[in-house]
């Protein structure tokens, strides 16, 4: 038991290091992972497809998609794969930390732009760097989806409204000759700025461990 | 919502401790050799403590309105005002009792905790069942429009007056009564009847609170005083004291549990904004009248006045010195309603990938039952399925509709701050597309419908006065006929971007009359539409019969097929009209709002 300990604990100290979070965190992070992934070294998609509570949630493709985004684990890979390890776990994870007192107001920054960066991978499905109206679109009617019968006309018209609103922030004289692309991060960041993302965009994430108290949930 | 925790906190636990503080400090300097005050008891004490701690919604309403403090600190002094009234009204009766009965054993108090619960959840629940009167009576309401403002007083009142009679808390059936019907009558009233109780309600508490400070400067003036200096000072400073300590107290174990923890700034301001008002002082009143009776009320009336002037003069200066976040002015952004939506599922999607019901797990169960059950039952009409971005969507619309009847001519319009319009976001590959696209048989068949449709109804509109009647103003009853005469003002703005047409701007000058003839206007709108209009009509400009020109090639509703159809024009017309009749899109609202 002695030296497995100190091994564990010295590759938590590493993801600890990495990602930000506590060492109770990440146990209780990896018994969840063990819990999806059955006790195997890697997750794949059908493991968190597989999960009861996420059927009714309009845009869980792209959510699952999102963990297996290469762009999420800040190694400026691109592409997406099939499996994940904990420690890519734990980095998507790491992006829905909440800042706490001791943050300074530079570190609340990164931490949004990284945010609001997770959130821009998850809308640009292509990779190109830009969300264009075909993207949002596609976004609004996902998020629609489960909403009952939307017209597909409606969830146009409220793509190319909000695209309208963001060209009119940032290019605000454009020209009708001209075409705006699509939006770039500066403009996402830009249009969310009043969001602020980084006190909203969190989960807590327990200290305590919990798997007792979880009787009668489905072991997915 | 994630602040209920720390606001019933707050509420409860830190008027507790300021009652007993309050009290037992007061007794404790009442026993002080020479002070002429030995006939006043613990009890008395108590009681006096429990009056004079509770912090008043309308005071902290008043003074928290102007200083546009930000959304948090606001919620949490002004939620723990509102709450905090369980916990007097129960206290203060207990008091009285005790103070009449002479002893208190331990049953009684056991009792007296028992009771705050009844009252505190028993007034909640008179004011939810009658929210859900409420809300269900405003689904039938559609055709006597009149009546809903009523009904919407009525009942907030009737669930006020129904908890006091069985001494619940009315206050707290009032919030849970407001908090409840909300939703469903904003989705169900018509737009007039929203804004009459608005303002109506407005109006009304405006009028009260006046009078209710009216009331104390007249007792001040008149009242019979009992001055004593020691009482009095001790009195105002132990409030003080007792309210820093209590908020730094609550704060410390409070923000183990939040995420977002509170500052020392957010501290500051929540324990300054603890004002006492006219609440403390209508209870002081009602005291059965004994020689104390007079002092306290001297010494209340200090505490009011120390801390709605001091405190409620120099917390503006204070806020701005210590540069406490203040509201933030914002516009609704569609950006930014897609995006808090989306936020709102992923973190739901996050916490049950992570396994645990947090927060957004709740939230989202109580979505889901509320879009289930509840809206089906008490919102009227097809409103009930529709999603909360659409309804969002359309008050967007609205709004931008109705400021651009109010903007006047457009020759007022400001210079647009954007020229971006719907052209420079379509797609450019538009070579193939100058076809008329073609739209299925049956499509074209809905689409004739509807237009017939709603030429008919607006004929039906009978110009009849009756008291009953609210004159049918054609904005009013149908969302999508708003959305309707809003599509059709802005396509026509759109055209006019590529049109020869010599810049008659007559087109504003009749949508602003929409507002005095109802009758004759709506059919000039709704005949340019239809394919088999008249075509020699009263009012319009060759601008309408452009539009009418091009509207009949291809009758449909939908934005992208216009779009081309400037593109159509552009082909036929060589000139272009000045860009300020570009579509301004969003930034309307910030010119004029």
């Amino acid at each position: 038991m002695g030296a497995s300990q100190t091994r564990a604990e010295h590759q938590y100290q590493d993801l600890a290091d990495k990602t930000g979070f506590s060492f109770e965190q990440i146990k209780n992070l990896y018994q969840r992972f063990q819990q999806l992934s059955g006790n195997e070294e890697t997750i794949s998609r059908a493991n968190l497809d597989s999960i009861p509570a996420l059927a009714n949630n309009p845009i869980r493709k792209q959510i699952i998609g999102a963990f297996f985004d290469k762009r999420n684990q800040h190694q400026d890979e691109v592409g997406s794969c099939d499996q994940i390890g904990f420690e890519q776990f734990l980095m998507v994870m790491s992006h829905f930390r909440p800042p706490n007192l001791r943050t300074t107001d530079e570190e609340k920054e990164a931490m949004r732009k990284e945010k609001l960066r997770f959130l821009f991978n998850m809308h640009d499905s292509d990779n190109d760097g830009t969300i264009t109206l075909a993207e949002y679109r596609k976004v609004v009617e996902e998020l629609m989806s489960k909403s009952g019968e939307i017209g597909q006309e409606t969830a146009k018209a409220i793509a190319d409204a909000a695209m309208l609103e963001v060209a009119s922030i940032n290019v605000p004289n454009m020209g009708p000759e001209e075409f705006y692309e699509g939006i770039t991060f500066e403009h996402f960041e830009e249009i969310l700025k009043g969001l602020e993302m980084e006190s909203r965009m969190h989960i807590r994430f327990l200290d305590v461990d919990t798997s007792t108290m979880r009787c009668g949930k489905s072991q997915s | 919502m994630e602040n209920m925790g720390t606001i019933l906190v707050f509420a409860v636990v830190g008027t507790l401790w300021n009652v007993f503080f309050i009290g037992g400090m007061i007794f404790a300097v009442c026993q002080i050799e020479g002070v002429q005050l030995a006939g006043v008891d613990l009890l008395s004490c108590l009681l006096f403590g429990s009056i004079v701690s509770a912090v008043d919604p309308v005071a902290v309403l008043a003074v928290f309105e102007e200083i546009q403090i930000n959304e948090l600190l606001h919620i949490l002094v002004f939620g723990e005002s509102l709450l905090n009234d369980a916990v007097t009204v129960v206290l203060y009766h207990l008091f009285e009792e005790f103070s009449h009965a002479g002893t208190v054993t331990v049953l009684d108090g056991v009792l007296g905790v028992v009771c705050f619960f009844v009252v505190s959840l028993g007034g909640v629940m008179v004011g939810a069942i009658y929210g859900f009167l409420g809300a269900f009576t405003s689904r039938f309401t559609t055709h006597t429009r009149v009546i809903e403002p009523l009904f919407v007083f009525l009942y907030s009142y009737m669930a006020y007056l129904s908890a006091e009679v069985f001494h619940l808390s009315g206050i707290m059936s009032l919030i849970a009564c407001g908090v409840i019907m909300r939703p469903y009558v904003e989705a169900n009233v018509s737009h007039k009847s929203y804004t009459t109780i608005k303002y109506f309600l407005k109006m009304w508490s405006s009028v009260s609170e006046t009078l209710i400070f009216i009331f104390l400067g007249v007792s001040t003036v008149a009242g019979p005083h009992a001055w004593n200096w020691t009482f009095v000072i001790s009195t105002v400073i132990l409030c003080l004291v007792s309210r820093v300590l209590g908020v730094i107290g609550l704060t410390c174990i409070i923000n183990k549990f939040r995420i977002v923890k509170l500052t020392k700034k957010d501290q500051f301001i929540v324990a300054y904004g603890g004002l006492r008002g006219a609440i403390a002082f209508s209870l002081g009143f009602l005291l059965t009248d004994n020689e104390r009776k007079n002092m306290f009320l001297t010494a209340i009336i200090t505490v009011i006045f120390f801390t709605v002037f001091v405190q409620g003069m120099t917390i503006r200066p204070l806020v701005e010195l210590l540069a406490v976040k203040k509201k933030k002015e914002s516009k609704p952004s569609i950006n930014e309603e897609i995006h808090t939506q989306f936020l709102g599922h992923l973190l739901t999607g996050i916490e049950d990938i992570c396994g645990h019901y947090g927060h957004h797990h709740w939230k989202d169960k109580l979505n889901r039952f509320n879009k289930t059950y509840l809206k089906k039952w008490l919102i009227a009409g097809e409103r009930s399925t529709e999603p909360q971005l659409i309804s969002f969507y359309n008050k967007m619309e609205m709004k931008q509709a109705m400021m651009l009847v109010e903007s006047g001519s457009t020759a007022k319009l400001p210079s647009t701050l954007s020229s971006v319009s719907m052209q420079n976001i379509q797609q450019r590959g538009s070579g193939n597309r100058r076809a008329i696209p073609s739209i299925s048989k049956s499509r074209e068949q809905e689409i004739r419908k509807i237009l017939r449709s709603n030429l008919q109804k607006t004929r039906q509109r009978l110009r009849s006065y009756s008291r009953h009647d609210l004159m049918i103003d054609p904005f009013e009853d149908n969302v999508s006929e708003v959305r309707f005469r809003k599509q059709r003002v802005e396509m026509e703005r759109r055209m006019s971007h590529y049109l020869t047409v010599p810049t008659n701007r007559q087109e504003t000058p009749s949508v602003r009359k929409v507002c005095f003839e109802p009758e004759h206007q709506v059919f000039t709108y709704d005949n340019s539409e239809s394919p088999r209009g008249p075509r020699a009509r009263p009012d319009p400009g060759p601008l309408d019969a452009i539009s009418l020109v091009s509207e009949s090639q291809r009758p449909n509703q939908s934005r992208e097929p216009r779009a081309k159809v400037p593109e159509e024009q552009e082909e036929q017309d060589q000139l272009k009209l000045s860009r300020c009749l570009s579509d301004p899109g969003p930034n309307q609202e910030e010119d004029l709002s």
